[in-house]
């Protein structure tokens, strides 16, 4: 009997291990490898041609060029900016969806939502270009309004940068919080209207503390697409980008410069896990519950 | 509350409501509903799911506005005051407990709002959350959120519906207790008869958007006033026939098969109209030969098909002989039908007066 029990136990093992394969198999050959092999690869210096000997040296690259550490903290504040940007956009449009359309309006409103994603993010970022640009729709039109005198450049700026990945968020907010706000009873907000709240207070004290979890959720999740987007700041912002991920590509592909390319993507690892954490601590939040919103 | 007005008069109720009427497109939930509740009082509206009472209820808390008529709270006309500017608070249904709030920051909620000092609110404050009580205390819980605003009005939309039976006969007498203690006037709507009665001091049953009836339990269980009122309160046997003589105040309706009863007439029947006679359970006596009845009562018999054993309230249902009707006949205290057996044969009278026939609709 105890055989067949271990045997049950053991093919029981065995199917859980199979089902699990292809996710470990992802994890292990896409995350897991390329992060040690770049671990590795920033902890060494070229000390000769292929002679190499483990050094901090890219690490104190990074903290003594001003350019590369104030890019890095110009990226952090811009991902933080853009992500609150999407945060204040993103919450009456979840709630319209949410709480006031209703049935085939609601669902529509997210198609809206979802639209944009069926174009490629080059052809959406390529579409802004035309837009803006200074012999574009928009500077015409401006001319034409006698706003401005003459075409003006409207690609290039931060505000461009931020408008773009703005943009590009905006889904992966609405969609957390529109789940976070469908589960909230509306008596609550009668309840409190009742009891003698008015819309800011209700806003503070019944809707923000329960829609927390989304809003954290959609939070981490635009500040981590941001901070990574290379596309949108490269395309939106040129040269004046200054966007991390264009130093780590420059260091990669121009440079050829593995070492210090390595570096800065552990940099950026470690900057979206601090900020992540800094985040659900100032937000009260666990981990394991914000994730479930996602 | 906030709100400015002129203080109401001494004499004018609590609440004032005249001829209220809401649609939702072609359905009229609420149809020219008008009542007045005095000062202190348990005032209860009785109705089906679905009759409108809700309805009439959130147009009294302010979240809906009524399309005809006006509403007067403590004799101030209501009319565009938002809901959190009026002197009336409500218990929900789900009760609507903050669930990211500690029982003391649900009760201190009101208070906060009205910028009461954080000292003086924690002076009632639990750390608990909402969340792990039980379910009597959730019920205390949102009545207390709501009484310590000390309203005016307290609205409270069956706020006992989710509790066990036992649980639920023991908040009445609470809630009798608070109201009574604290003097505040309560509007209560339930679809639970017992709850209406027990509660209220005077009671408007509602039915497919009016009031079919208004009074005190007492004139509701007596003497109602329409065939809906008699067949929604309390427990009663409805027997529908046609009218076949008139006798004074009294009208004899064939309920099917020659069987004739005996009933008092609510309103004036002519002979060959339709009628419905209704008969409590307690009303009808039981015997075991027709000469044991009293003179008067009618002589009727049937055959037990069931007993209905539940202590105070157990009641033998029987098929009258004739019409093959069902009726529900309650076994008195003293145990001496103890032993009926479905397919007993058995005698059973009432007295005429405390039956009532209404003209059927």
């Amino acid at each position: 009997m105890s055989e067949g029990a271990a045997g049950g136990k053991w093919s029981g093992r065995l199917v859980l291990a199979l089902l699990l394969a292809p996710a470990l198999l992802w994890l292990l050959a896409l995350i897991i490898l390329p992060h040690a092999d770049l671990a590795v690869l920033s902890f060494r210096e070229r000390v000769a041609p292929r002679q190499y000997a483990p050094s901090l040296a890219q690490y104190r690259t990074f903290f003594g060029e001003p350019l590369y550490w104030h890019v890095f903290v110009r990226t952090a504040l811009m991902s933080a900016i853009a992500t609150l940007m999407t945060l204040l956009i993103a919450f009456p449009i979840a709630w319209i969806i949410a709480k006031l359309a209703r049935g085939r309006m609601s669902a529509l409103l997210f198609v809206v939502c979802l639209i944009p994603f069926w174009v490629s993010e080059t052809v959406r970022t390529l579409g802004w270009m035309i837009l803006l640009r200074e012999s574009g729709v928009l500077p015409a039109i401006l001319v034409h309004l006698g706003l401005t005198a003459q075409p003006v450049e409207l690609l290039y700026h931060d505000a461009t940068i931020l408008v773009g990945l703005v943009y590009t968020s905006l889904l992966f907010m609405v969609v957390p919080l529109v789940g976070s706000l469908e589960s909230l009873d509306n008596s609550l907000i009668e309840a409190a209207y009742d009891l003698g709240a008015r819309g800011l207070s209700i806003l503070r004290t019944i809707v923000i503390p329960h829609a927390a979890p989304g809003i954290t959720a959609g939070c981490i999740v635009v500040f981590m697409l941001t901070l990574g987007n290379y596309l949108t700041p490269t395309l939106l912002g040129g040269k004046n980008s200054l966007w991390f991920t264009e130093q780590i590509y420059t260091q990669f592909i121009t440079r050829f410069n593995w070492e210090q390319g390595a570096a800065f993507g552990f940099l950026l690892l470690a900057l979206s896990t601090a900020m992540v954490w800094l985040g659900l601590k100032l937000s009260g939040q666990r981990f394991s519950d914000v994730m479930r919103r996602v | 509350m906030s709100a400015a007005g002129t203080p109401a008069p001494e004499a004018a109720p609590d609440l004032e409501v005249r001829a209220v009427t809401k649609r939702f497109a072609a359905h009229t939930a609420v149809n020219a509903v008008s009542f007045s509740v005095p000062r202190g009082s348990f005032f209860s509206i009785l109705g089906p799911s679905g009759c409108g009472k809700t309805t009439l209820l959130r147009m009294i808390a302010g979240f809906i506005q009524p399309d005809e008529g006006t509403i007067a709270i403590g004799g101030r006309d209501m009319a565009h005051v938002p809901p959190n500017r009026r002197p009336v608070n409500m218990v929900f249904q789900h009760l609507a407990l903050f669930p990211m709030m500690s029982v003391g920051e649900n009760v201190a909620f009101g208070l906060a709002r009205r910028g009461v000092g954080r000292a003086e609110r924690q002076k009632r404050a639990a750390a608990k959350r909402t969340d792990e009580l039980s379910g009597g205390q959730r019920q205390r819980v949102a009545i207390a959120r709501s009484m310590v605003l000390e309203p005016t009005l307290l609205l409270l939309d069956e706020p006992l519906g989710a509790l066990d039976l036992k649980l639920r006969e023991h908040m009445k007498v609470e809630l009798k207790q608070l109201q009574s203690a604290f003097g505040t006037t309560f509007v209560y709507i339930t679809h639970d008869q017992s709850e209406a009665l027990v509660l209220s001091d005077r009671v408007g049953v509602m039915s497919q958007g009016h009031f079919e009836q208004l009074g005190t339990p007492q004139e509701l269980y007596y003497a109602p006033a329409t065939a809906f009122v008699a067949g929604f309160v309390g427990a009663n046997n409805r027997l529908s026939g046609t009218v076949r003589a008139l006798e004074g105040a009294l009208v004899e309706i064939d309920a099917g098969q020659g069987w004739q009863v005996r009933v008092r007439a609510h309103a004036p029947l002519a002979v060959g109209a339709a009628a419905q006679a209704f008969v409590r359970p307690e009303a009808i006596t039981l015997a075991r030969t027709p000469a044991e009845l009293p003179p008067g009562h009618g002589a009727h018999s049937g055959e037990v098909t069931d007993m209905l054993f539940d202590g105070a309230n157990s009641a033998v249902l029987l098929r009258e002989a004739h019409s093959r009707r069902e009726l529900r006949i309650a076994l008195p205290q003293t145990g001496a039908f103890a032993d009926l057996r479905p397919g007993s044969r058995i005698c059973f009278g009432f007295d005429p007066e405390r039956g009532i026939g209404f003209a059927a609709t």
